[in-house]
């Protein structure tokens, strides 16, 4: 079917071309260009100046936020994967379909509600005299410090990812071949020897993008690490949103957001190779 | 055998377990339900007593409904351009091979995956350049960035259910493109329009980041939310964010009625992607 180009195909091709072109692919090119920008008296002035790259990554808190950062995200992928993974299986081998169709849609429901509320949500039940305390208290435990520590940053980067992380496991599970699963039985290989040596290596490519979009997501998220995580040491987005808000330090800012593009990129990649990889042998 | 109650049990533990991760997940959703309810100020158990004060203190707000008027305004807009961007881009990675066509799939699938604190600086830095920033429109733009490629991959799947040969013969019948376009594509697409009318309106609606950085004083009522998150303990935040809960759910549940309802009469095909699909 080739065709010329047409007014017609145009009317359908166009708008998404332009609209993206203009609004997102624009934005992120000037992002680039704003990194270069000067400010002076509190003003941003067009520039080709290299101070604020020099500037941001000559500081060594600006390194130990990444490391931070990065670290969080790996840890937050690492643990969100391995806690979605019996979920993600659970649903996809041990439900009956008309379960598994409920499930689903219940993991999606999630995405629909607001991100900001569930935090709220958490902090009543994290904080000092909050919910679960209360409980632990009766019980004769606690009080335990949860909200602004790591241990609250992970709740709230668990409940960002863990529905998203669940879905893109369980899809590439279901797709994961069962007679290959009966073969390994019927050879004697046990449940969880199958599990690690026939189902995960069968649904890699799943699992590794799963963790990728975990990593991503989190690694982007400043909810989690202000509220829930308390903010201090920052992460690179609460930097970002505190050097934007903050006056007119967007040269910086962009510093950083570009900073966290090639980071993301750089793993993105990574993970993508690694997951196609041994694919042929 | 052994090997036969050890199944059962582990059958049974992963049973629990997917039902130990939707308690998790949906904790916080049902605790907001039930403190929107509760009449102390600190939120905590024992539950205090029942009342709709908190209600009462949103429905006075000027400020939310002020941002409730953004939303609706910025969501019904955005649902609409980001349906109709997005259903042309899915039309054509659908029926037209040309140079350069994974750069635009690319291009189309892309915006989600950025981090939306990289969006939002982008957004505002590159709005306020060129002074549209600070704006109820400032918002539209963006969200249609955010929202256009989850309608694109909407009407995609819907059209991946549809016979290219179709279009062809309503041509062959002697129909222009434009008639077949009009009498056969979005007939067959109309399930899959309306769902992603009320997926990227759902989505708008929830959306704060990029509507944090980019809105100025047109605040909608998610960064309201954040504001009151940013201040002290507000049990107001329960109270929106149950109304913002069942007015998703509403559009989300609608969405999946009409893939459910409309996938399964006409041209068979893939029905299971019908209800899977978000």
């Amino acid at each position: 079917m080739r065709k010329s180009i047409t007014l017609y195909g145009l009317t359908f091709s166009l708008p998404m071309f332009v609209w993206q072109a203009a609004f997102f692919l624009a934005p992120l090119l000037f992002l680039i260009a704003l990194s270069f920008w000067s400010v002076r008296n509190f003003r941003m002035e067009p520039d080709f100046n290299l101070e604020n790259w020099i500037r941001m990554l000559g500081r060594a808190v600006f390194w130990q936020t990444y490391l931070r950062t990065l670290l969080l995200s790996a840890s937050a992928a690492v643990i969100t994967s391995a806690l979605a993974f019996p979920c993600a299986y659970g649903i996809a081998f041990k439900l009956s379909d008309t379960a598994r169709r409920w499930a689903i849609f219940l993991m999606v429901i999630p995405f629909f509600t607001s991100y900001l509320v569930r935090i709220y949500s958490w902090q009543i039940f994290l904080s000092d005299n909050g919910i679960i305390n209360a409980l632990l208290a009766k019980v004769g435990l606690g009080p335990f410090a949860m909200l602004n520590s790591v241990f609250g940053m992970m709740i709230g980067y668990l409940t960002l990812s863990f529905p998203l992380v669940v879905l893109l496991q369980l899809f590439s599970l279901v797709f994961v071949d069962k007679t290959l699963i009966e073969a390994a039985h019927n050879l004697r290989c046990g449940r969880l020897r199958t599990v690690f040596e026939v189902v995960v290596p069968a649904s890699k490519v799943g699992l590794v993008i799963a963790a990728l979009f975990c990593f991503i997501l989190t690694f982007g998220d400043f909810v989690s690490p202000l509220y829930l995580g308390g903010g201090d040491p920052p992460t690179l987005s609460i930097l970002i949103t505190d050097t934007t808000k903050s006056g007119q330090q967007w040269p910086r800012a962009a510093v950083i957001a570009l900073t966290m593009i090639a980071t993301l990129l750089a793993i993105a990649f990574a993970a993508v190779s690694f997951a196609y990889r041994e694919r042929g042998r | 055998m052994n090997d036969f109650n050890r199944n059962r049990l582990v059958d049974w533990a992963l049973k629990l377990y997917v039902a130990l991760s939707f308690g998790f997940i949906f904790a916080p959703i049902a605790a907001s339900f039930v403190f929107s309810f509760n009449a102390d100020r600190f939120p905590s158990l024992p539950l205090g007593g029942f009342s709709t004060v908190w209600y009462e203190a949103v429905w006075n707000d000027p400020l939310v409904w002020e941002g409730l008027r953004n939303t609706l305004i910025v969501g019904i807009v955005v649902s609409v351009l980001a349906t109709v961007i997005g259903f042309g881009a899915a039309y054509t990675d659908f029926r037209y091979r040309f140079f350069g066509k994974t750069v635009y799939v690319a291009l189309a699938l892309l915006p989600p995956t950025i981090p939306v604190v990289i969006l939002g600086l982008a957004m505002l830095a590159f709005l306020s350049s060129t002074h549209l920033s600070g704006a109820i429109y400032s918002v539209m733009i963006a969200h249609v960035v955010m929202c256009a490629p989850f309608a694109m991959a909407i009407c995609r799947l819907r059209l991946s259910q549809m016979d290219p040969s179709l279009e062809a013969a309503a041509w062959n019948l002697g129909a222009t493109e434009w008639m077949a376009m009009r009498h056969v594509i979005i007939p067959f697409c109309k399930p899959a329009i309306f769902s992603a009318l009320f997926i990227t309106m759902a989505v708008s609606f929830d959306e704060f980041a990029v509507a944090w950085f980019v809105s100025g004083l047109n605040e909608t009522l998610p960064v309201k939310v954040l504001g009151f998150l940013q201040g002290q303990v507000s049990p107001r935040i329960n109270v929106i964010g149950t109304f913002v809960f069942i007015a998703s759910m509403t559009l989300v549940i609608l969405a999946q009625i009409l893939l459910m309802k409309r996938s399964a009469a006409p041209a068979g095909g893939a029905k299971e992607t019908g209800a899977v699909t978000p």
